[in-house]
């Protein structure tokens, strides 16, 4: 690993600035739990490093009518433990208590999960079926404007996401078969009756990262029941094919984990 | 070099380190404390774990300035002068290790496992040992360890 100045930002507005003044080689950096696995590989060499860890404000978890406000710096252990979170969205709260191992629950949070947008995390399927708004220091940005491939998201240099607000769905689920070694998702599926009709995000199995089955919402629109699922056909076209698992595995795997979301979602 | 200050069994700490440094060379380099294992690169070992503030971490996943103004414990801290940690002692006991180079850890995320689940059922075990590798005892008396250290901590 090399060497970087390290600084632990007091406030939003001092993490801001720092990132400002290390111009483009500077990081952010909250639970560490995939950005130090980086530096270690020397995958990223910043000159220097912005811990928000510190930053109470972010840790936040706040319910309102409908909705609950996940700061960015909540762990994953502090999101599976969340009251409000479990009475809200309980599949929000599973969701978090099976990423990793307890170890990087402990650490890691739901921002840096979201900025990494690894195609095989599961947040971004969350946030992608319940139609969550990401807030940074700067705007507000609908989960379906956030996602933009391998890695990618919307968040421009310099923005720093702040907090992530869920909508509370009618029914929700998640399903994920996991790797039995990383424990990330190699087919993870998110269902979620909400509001503006039936959404489901698929992560783990895009070569693009997470995306939304149209063919899926159509047919639980009509009928959410797993049996809807059964004549669906998943083409394999445009999923990942690795020493993992082949695309057309993951693709019979999206619909065995959209049937048995479905059946938790009750 | 950033100095960093904190608590390690029981002890105030100061050092200077370089901000690349991982709280687990801290421990092991400079504090000696070598009962910390590394196994791996890829943060996927659980060899390292320690309790920051009283939950298990990977230090090798943690920058030695991360942990300022905490409570570290590492496995050198669970004794009580020659008496060991009933956890350590429900290792022993149930044969839950061979090589042992596992074990530090084992022990360390079993303790917070245990605090946070006074009462686990083996599937809350195994669970909650998923950060944790073993290349030797296939796991179970590692299970029953913990399940009769719990029982013990339980008092
Ligand atoms: C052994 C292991 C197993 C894992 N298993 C899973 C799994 O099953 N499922 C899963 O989803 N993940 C898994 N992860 C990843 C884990 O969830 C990470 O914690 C998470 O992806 C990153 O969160 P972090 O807080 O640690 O971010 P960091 O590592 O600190 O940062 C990650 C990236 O996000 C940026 N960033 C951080 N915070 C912000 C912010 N507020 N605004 C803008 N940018 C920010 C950083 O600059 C960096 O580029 C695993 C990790 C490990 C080590
Ligand atoms: S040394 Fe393997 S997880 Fe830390
Ligand atoms: S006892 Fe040898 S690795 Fe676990």
């Amino acid at each position: 690993m090399h060497n970087f100045e390290y600084h632990r930002a007091g406030s939003l507005a001092d993490a801001a600035s720092a990132l400002k003044k290390a111009g483009e080689d500077g990081k952010l950096m909250a639970g560490g739990q995939t950005l130090i696995p980086t530096l270690k590989l020397r995958l990223a060499q910043p000159s220097a490093v912005i811990d928000l860890s510190g930053i109470k404000e972010l840790a936040s978890i706040k319910a309102g009518a409908g909705e609950v406000t996940i700061g960015a710096g909540a762990t994953h252990a502090a999101v599976a433990a969340s009251k409000d979170v479990q009475g809200k969205i309980k599949a929000l709260a599973d969701l978090a208590a099976h990423i990793g191992d307890r170890q990087v629950r402990h650490r890691g949070t739901i921002g840096g999960s979201l900025a990494n947008n690894d195609p095989a995390a599961d947040y971004p399927a969350a946030v992608l079926a319940l139609g969550a708004t990401i807030v940074t220091n700067q705007r507000k940005i609908a989960a379906d404007e956030f996602f933009k491939g391998l890695f990618e998201t919307a968040l421009k240099p310099g923005e720093i996401i702040t907090a992530v607000s869920f909508p509370a769905p009618e029914k929700a689920a998640y399903m994920k078969f996991a790797n039995p070694a990383s424990r990330f998702a190699l087919v993870g599926v998110f269902v979620a009756k909400t509001k503006g009709g039936v959404r489901v995000a698929v992560t783990g199995a895009g070569e693009s990262g997470v995306f939304r089955s149209a063919a899926l919402e159509k047919a639980l629109s009509g009928n959410f029941s797993a049996k809807a699922i059964e004549g669906v056909a998943m083409p394999a076209k445009g999923l990942n094919s690795d020493i993992h698992a082949s695309a057309e595995y993951r693709a019979h795997l999206i619909g065995v984990m959209a049937k048995r979301a479905v059946a938790a979602a009750g | 070099m950033p100095t960093v200050k904190m608590t390690v069994n029981g002890k105030a700490v100061s050092a200077e380190v370089e901000a690349r440094t991982l709280l687990v060379n801290l421990l092991r380099e400079k504090l000696g404390l070598t009962g910390t294992h590394v196994g791996c690169d890829t943060s996927q070992c659980g060899a390292c774990v320690v309790h920051i503030d009283g939950k298990s971490v990977k230090s090798c996943t943690t920058l030695a300035l991360q942990a300022e103004g905490t409570k570290v414990t590492t496995i050198e801290g669970l004794a009580n002068g020659e008496k060991l940690h009933p956890m350590q002692e429900a290792f022993r006991d149930n044969h839950g290790l061979q090589c042992g180079f596992c074990t530090p850890g084992m022990v360390m995320s079993a303790i917070c496992l245990v605090k946070e689940t006074p009462n686990p059922t083996e599937k809350q075990v195994r669970d909650g040992l998923e950060g944790n590798i073993c290349r030797c005892t296939g796991y179970h008396n590692i299970v029953q360890a913990v399940l009769a250290g719990a029982k013990a901590m339980r008092g």
